[in-house]
């Protein structure tokens, strides 16, 4: 541990405010919802301060929209909500990822379906990955399991969006945005990325018009579109995804687990390993790509794997794709808002004993 | 060694303060920790709790379910977390508000009149801190210099009647 680093003492939702406004995020629109919503005050508080934009918009559908307009400018702009606010705005991240413009989008979820609750949750997985709106498209999915990882997977999500042109989202959940935990914030830093060729910036009579749109009524046109985009698909898969491997090189059974869950699951690992069964954690910090080839070195030795979440069971689908089924893939979760606690972890990995 | 704190009570007592100064207690001391508030609809008057870890290696799961030492402020948190303290593990009680006394023997029990103390002394709302004293005295988890200067950092300058009246009640505690 570096003893110069100043460490400060923040709530998960605050230090990823700070450090959007220091990876030079210059709008900031939402609509409060709990559990995350001092990520909102925190931004009405520093954006002016910053010359940036704060908006507290009339609806979660409105504020998305502003992040599309805004970021078709060029600019970093973001939103934040939790679940049934982030069900609100699929139409308009649907829409930033046919019109190719980068933005962030936080999901401090909480528990669903509906309504649902205001604890923490990670039952919105399978939308984050799968099905972030209609049509053919992904987004980034960045998964922190810190505060500290709130904070660093800011810059990063911008600039991968930039990169290739399509929105993030950070999933994160109620327990991260509400905890606080010693965090090293960043140094400020500014987009590298050169927005000139598509920017809708102002032509000033010196360069065409760049449109931003989404229409397209000829399917030709259309379908080489959204071709062009999954050779994009392609190069982020081969290229940016990231996970965590802890214990893993002797371990017989491997929990697979991402944000508040993987930090449950990994005090059950060392509870195992304490009493002499060789557990391991594949922790995936991308969600979308899914760090597919990092699980399978993970697994190498497993003779099984346990999946742990706060949902009914969702990244199980793409743990078992990853490895082709090819090793039993069990699961414990809790859902509704209730927290795994790493004695039931540990139970259950026990009752795999006879597997092992 | 990780230590986890489970501080609960009613919403309006200083439990999330007091666990506050506990997490800043850790960040001087340059420990790894973790502070989870339960949130929700919960008011004065309502009940409201928080989770504190300390170690010296990064924390797992940061909700407290088995705490190391719990800290009772209201007859409810008594009844529902006493049990939940690990063997060998300490309870601080607000005698003035809880009435039942512990059956268990494997843990060790403080029971202190915190409210009556912080109105008889004019440190209205300063159970917290006189339960926090107590902690330190017990478990010396913490030394007063740490808890002093944890202080100074969460609360204000501009408030030095709160500093000065924090670290009386702290004193208060200690002294039992």
């Amino acid at each position: 541990m570096l003893e110069k680093i100043e460490r400060n003492l923040m709530k998960g939702n605050e230090a990823l405010a700070e450090s959007a406004i220091r990876a030079d995020c210059k709008c900031f629109f939402g609509y409060p919802i709990t559990p995350q919503t001092e990520l909102a005050a925190y931004m009405a508080k520093r954006m002016p301060k910053v010359n940036g934009v704060f908006l507290q918009a009339e609806s979660e559908i409105a504020a998305i929209n502003m992040v599309l307009g805004a970021a078709s400018t060029g600019v970093r702009a973001m939103t934040s909500s939790s679940s049934p606010g982030i069900s609100l705005k699929s139409e308009g991240i649907s829409y930033l990822a046919a019109s190719d413009v980068p933005a962030l989008i936080v999901n401090v979820q909480r528990g669903g379906p509906g309504l649902g609750g205001i604890q923490p949750s990670q039952a919105d997985y399978w939308q984050a990955t799968r099905a972030m709106g209609h049509g053919d498209f992904h987004i980034l999915v960045f998964a922190p399991a810190s505060v500290q990882e709130m904070v660093d997977m800011v810059p990063k999500a911008f600039d991968t969006a930039e990169k290739y042109r399509m929105p993030a989202m950070l999933l994160a959940d109620g327990l991260l945005g509400q905890m606080m935990e010693p965090v090293s914030l960043p140094e400020p830093s500014k987009s590298k990325c050169d927005k000139s060729g598509w920017a809708a910036d102002g032509h000033k009579f010196k360069r065409p018009h760049h449109i931003i749109n989404s229409l397209y009524l000829q399917p030709d046109d259309l379908e080489k579109l959204v071709v062009e985009r999954f050779k994009r698909y392609e190069t982020v898969k081969a290229n940016e995804t990231d996970a965590e491997l802890y214990l893993t090189e002797d371990c017989d059974i491997l929990l697979c687990a991402y944000g508040a869950s993987a930090r449950v699951a990994k005090t059950a690992v060392n509870m195992a390993r304490k009493i002499g069964i060789k557990a391991g954690l594949f922790r995936p910090k991308t969600l979308y790509p899914f760090p597919v080839n990092e699980l399978n070195e993970a697994a190498k030795t497993a003779k099984c794997l346990l999946d742990v979440e706060m949902s009914m069971g969702q990244m199980i689908d793409d743990v078992k794709l990853a490895i082709n089924c090819s090793k039993p893939v069990h699961f414990y979760g809790r859902t509704g808002g209730a927290i795994p606690v790493p004695a039931d972890v540990l139970e259950k990995i026990k009752t795999l004993g006879g597997e092992l | 060694m990780t230590t986890e704190i489970l501080l609960a009570g009613f919403g309006g007592q200083g439990v999330l303060f007091a666990g506050k100064i506990l997490a800043y207690c850790a960040l001087t001391d340059g420990k790894e920790l973790s502070w989870l508030p339960s949130y929700g609809p919960e008011m004065r008057g309502g009940t409201a709790n928080c989770s504190v870890c300390v170690s010296d290696e990064p924390i797992g799961s940061p909700l407290v379910t088995a705490p190391d030492i719990l800290v009772a402020m209201n007859q409810p948190s008594f009844d529902k977390f006493i049990n939940a303290v690990k063997p060998n593990g300490f309870a601080f009680i607000d005698s003035s508000l809880v009435e039942s006394k512990c059956e268990r023997k494997d843990i060790s029990c403080y029971y202190l009149p915190s409210t009556s103390m912080a109105n008889e002394n004019g440190l209205q709302g300063g159970s917290n801190m006189i339960l926090l004293g107590k902690i330190i005295k017990e478990t010396k988890i913490f030394t007063l210099d740490t808890v002093k200067k944890a202080i100074e950092k969460v609360v204000p300058p501009t408030k030095e009647k709160l500093i000065k009246n924090n670290f009386k009640a702290i004193e208060l505690g200690m002294n039992e």
